[in-house]
């Protein structure tokens, strides 16, 4: 006993004095990335993996949704909000060698405006047409409209007006800055269509260059695995692990077995049922701060009893999500008030609140005149969220409070990708089950998009503040000064709970991370952007 | 015998050409789509009327069809939206075919070093313990679904005794060179002997998952046939000529009751692929059989069409090798 403690002091003393940890960290991942140029990536499974070797001008301060600076040292705004300047970090190369200045930002920028083809759909570029909007050679207008370089180490971007997205957005992996010699060499731009999908450029799949803690080494896919390795040169503090390694399992009980079983270190989003068993088992299990929100999403397109307020209030009075919380979802999940978690921007503590109440939802509907409404309730199989981690079970929670307050429920469970979402987002269902895990920090990333065009899964086309709603939200975001733009979404809150309701929502649940006992210093993210140049591993 | 072969292989290609064309528009019929693989719950309506256009999924099926088939000449089957996304389908498909092979390759070797033996030492001493304790065993091997079993199997000897590896083909970072795609081979090429050995080690579990099914088939009809053949006149005539046991066993009983277990591990080879598709995803093994699981859950249909119709066309070249190991081993079907 003794004389292994002494070796394992002698061990880590040897690691320590070799300035760092060599371990290796195997992550099991649920898919294989789509591609390694996160420009063109909307998946987490692709950021999981580019995260570790791409950084933005900002970045996130670890286990926060904070922005921080990352490549940019600092950046001001101009007075009308449409000019940003940023002071970028020196010294810094990309893993190729090219040096990150100025004109490296600019490239960056302009490749992402002058997208054209296949690179124009939102397939490819999602957060660019979600941010920026259209591209330089389409007729949709874009935020962006220039960037400049001064100097190596200033770059400024022009932009068409004001937005509450800045700078905060510059922080989501799509935009991480890329070797523009790399870009150029493996030709990065080269998307096209073909038969029913995308082919990627050479770059995307095998030479992506950023200026992170760690380089791609290889994506073996006969094996399922994708190995980074330690930025030698790194310009902040190095990665304490020398490799890092991905392997792609896509059923979530051979994930677990894996990590039992020691071939892997740890995996994302464990089913709640197993936490308790893991964490008995001597796993560590963290639970990220919720950052999601989960919504009982209503369509005003086909059924006209729900264009009534009434109709939608009673919904909202007949659901028991104290009790869904509490049954269906794991430990440090809350009862939602709003359509995102107080920790953003705008949220407000006065919204009206609806506490499960079914007599006054029996009384609204018989108001409305609709005692005796059905209603299509669509819920989704072969999927779990990490705001949804058990839909049918939800489902079931929540057609039975509908039923006892005399709705017939008319269930309609389609698989994920074979149906679901076609249905949902073409407006065909009457009720249904969705969410959104925030991208960043920002109201307009959680309200903007469900109810900022009004055509789709809401289709509050159909009620008559549906175009109104959307013009407030665009308003707030274009309001530079930032006491202004929380008071105004704050009150878009207080209206939507009161006087639109347009959905009901329901909860913030908080996604878990595994990982065993030997990986230590791995600080969960709210965002689920986990970065793990600040991980090691122990030799417990 | 020729004539006949080309006949077979004409066949083949009929096969091939109906099935491709009522699996490109089955698959087109089932809700969801690479639209949704592809946007996932952010779409609205806009971007998914932009990607239908873009990807000409608004075309009629004939003209789709069309363009299929003209890619589909120059040996471009479309790429990967699910399985692996952006990758070509057809490299999808060579890149997992080696995985597939070796699991169903090993697992029908030891179905068959197995079923037939103890299929034919049962029958030779039939009512015996060997024979009750084949029997048993192989009516187990039918009745319990693959995935318990591979349960039970990663239970004991990946989880309790840590003897075998859990999932997988290779352990993540072992540095392996690949020549041919299979891991074992390769290890043996390269004489890196450690990534031969992890491979194998990788196999032994799936393998056995799989070998059940196929075992007690083979086994019980082995069986069946060496006990019928026992029977027959020309045995009872062999024993009366004064021929040797080990003649008669060899060239009578062995040789004739091997006819119908032949046709049978044929089958079952065709079977094997629809047995991996559990295996493969239980013990994450990337074949086929995990393509085609996870290529129906993310509506890959580029994979999917590859996967099928290479299948089909394994499944058919099977038969025809059946067949033609039939006339081999029966003289009298090559007079016809």
């Amino acid at each position: 006993m003794l004389t292994a403690s002494l070796a394992a002091c002698a061990a880590s003393e040897r690691d320590s004095a070799a300035g760092g940890n060599d371990g290796t960290m195997v992550f099991g991942a649920a898919g294989a990335p789509a591609l390694f140029d996160p420009f063109y990536a909307s998946d987490g499974e692709t950021f999981r993996v580019t995260r570790q070797m791409m950084e933005g001008l900002v970045g996130y301060k670890p286990g926060t949704a904070e922005v921080q600076p990352e490549l940019a040292t600092g950046w001001e705004q101009s007075e009308d909000g449409t000019t940003w300047t940023f002071q970028l970090r020196e010294g810094v190369k990309f893993h190729d060698g090219t040096p990150f200045n100025a004109e490296a930002v600019c490239a960056n920028f302009e490749r992402w405006y002058n997208q054209t083809g296949a690179g124009q759909n939102s397939a490819l570029s999602y957060y660019w047409i979600e941010t920026f909007g259209g591209f330089a050679d389409d007729d949709k207008p874009s935020l962006y409209e220039s960037c400049e370089a001064p100097d190596p180490t200033t770059a400024v971007i022009n932009l068409a007006r004001p937005t509450s997205k800045f700078p905060d957005a510059l922080g989501l992996d799509s935009f991480s800055m890329q070797s523009p010699t790399a870009m150029e060499k493996y030709q990065a731009n080269n998307v096209r269509a073909q038969g029913s999908s995308f082919v990627y450029s050479e770059y995307a799949k095998k030479h992506p260059t950023g200026t992170g803690p760690f380089k791609f080494e290889s994506y073996n896919e006969g094996n399922g695995t994708i190995t980074l390795t330690r930025n030698e040169n790194y310009w902040g503090e190095k990665a304490k692990l020398s490799r890092l390694i991905f392997k792609i399992i896509p059923d979530e009980n051979v994930r677990k077995e894996e990590l039992l079983a020691g071939s892997i270190d740890g995996y994302d989003f464990p089913n709640p049922a197993d936490l308790q068993s893991l964490s008995d088992a001597g796993f560590n299990v963290q639970v990220r701060d919720p950052f999601n929100i989960m919504y009982l999403g209503i369509t005003q397109k086909n059924n006209p009893a729900l264009r009534d307020l009434k109709v939608r209030k009673a919904l909202a009075y007949a659901v028991d999500r104290k009790n869904l919380v509490q049954a269906n979802l794991p430990e440090g999940a809350e009862v939602a008030t709003q359509f995102y978690p107080d920790t953003v921007d705008g949220y407000a503590k006065d919204v009206q609140k609806y506490s499960h109440n079914p007599e006054k939802a029996k009384q609204l509907l018989a108001e409305a005149g609709h005692s005796d409404l059905t209603l299509r309730f669509y819920w989704p199989t072969q999927v779990t969220r990490p705001y949804m981690p058990d839909p049918r079970g939800i489902f079931n929670a929540i057609a039975g409070d509908l039923r006892a307050v005399g709705i017939t429920v008319e269930p309609v469970s389609k698989p994920w990708n074979g149906g679901y979402l076609d249905d949902v987002n073409n407006a065909r269902a009457d009720l249904f089950l969705l969410g959104w895990t925030g991208d960043y920090n920002s109201p307009d990333n959680f309200i903007g998009t469900f109810f900022g065009s009004t055509e789709n899964q809401f289709y509050t086309a159909a009620a008559p503040w549906g175009e109104d709603l959307a013009k407030q939200l665009q308003a707030a975001d274009r309001e530079p000064d930032p006491a202004k733009r929380e008071a105004m979404y704050a009150e878009i809150n207080r209206k939507l709970m009161a006087q639109y309701l347009p959905a009901v929502p329901l909860s913030h649940s908080p996604p878990a991370i595994v990982t065993s006992k030997q990986v230590k210093g791995l600080q969960p993210s709210p965002l689920t952007a986990e970065e793990f140049a600040s991980v090691s591993m122990s030799e417990e | 015998m020729l004539r006949y072969t080309v006949r077979r292989l004409g066949q083949l290609v009929i096969v091939v050409a109906v099935l491709s064309i009522l699996l490109f528009a089955w698959l087109r019929s089932l809700p969801g789509g690479p639209v949704s693989a592809l946007l996932g719950n952010r779409a609205t309506p806009e971007s998914r009327a932009a990607l239908i256009q873009q990807l000409g999924l608004d075309q009629p099926l004939y003209v789709q069809y069309w363009k299929f088939l003209q890619r589909a000449v120059s040996g471009n089957f479309g790429v990967s939206t699910g399985v692996q996304p952006g990758t070509p389908a057809l490299e999808v498909f060579l890149q997992r075919m080696p995985a597939t092979l070796e699991l169903s390759a090993l697992a029908l070797l030891l179905a068959v070093a197995a079923g037939i033996p103890l299929g034919y030492f049962a029958a030779r001493r039939r009512g015996s313990w060997l024979d009750n304790v084949s029997i048993t065993w192989s009516l187990v091997g039918v009745a319990v679904p693959v995935f318990f079993l591979a349960f039970l199997l990663k239970y004991v000897f990946a989880l309790e005794l840590g003897a075998l590896p859990v999932s997988g083909r290779h352990e993540a970072g072992i540095n392996a060179t690949e020549v041919t795609g299979f891991y074992i081979l390769d290890g043996l090429l390269t004489r890196e002997w450690d990534a031969a050995w992890d491979a194998f080690l990788h196999l032994i579990l799936p393998a056995i998952a799989l070998s059940t099914i196929p075992f007690s088939v083979i086994f019980r009809i082995t069986r069946a046939a060496v006990l019928d053949v026992t029977e027959e006149d020309y045995v009872r005539t062999a024993h009366s000529k004064g021929l040797t046991e080990r003649v008669i066993r060899a060239r009578h009983i062995l040789r004739n009751a091997l006819l119908p277990v032949v046709t049978i591990i044929g089958l079952q080879t065709g079977a094997l692929l629809s047995g991996a598709v559990l295996t493969e995803q239980v013990f994450n093994l990337p074949g086929l059989g995990q393509a085609l699981s996870l290529g129906f859950q993310r509506q890959d249909f580029a994979v999917l069409q590859v996967v099928i119709i290479a299948s089909a066309m394994v499944y058919v070249l099977v038969n025809l090798i059946v067949d033609l190991a039939y006339a081999a081993i029966d003289p009298r079907l090559r007079t016809r």
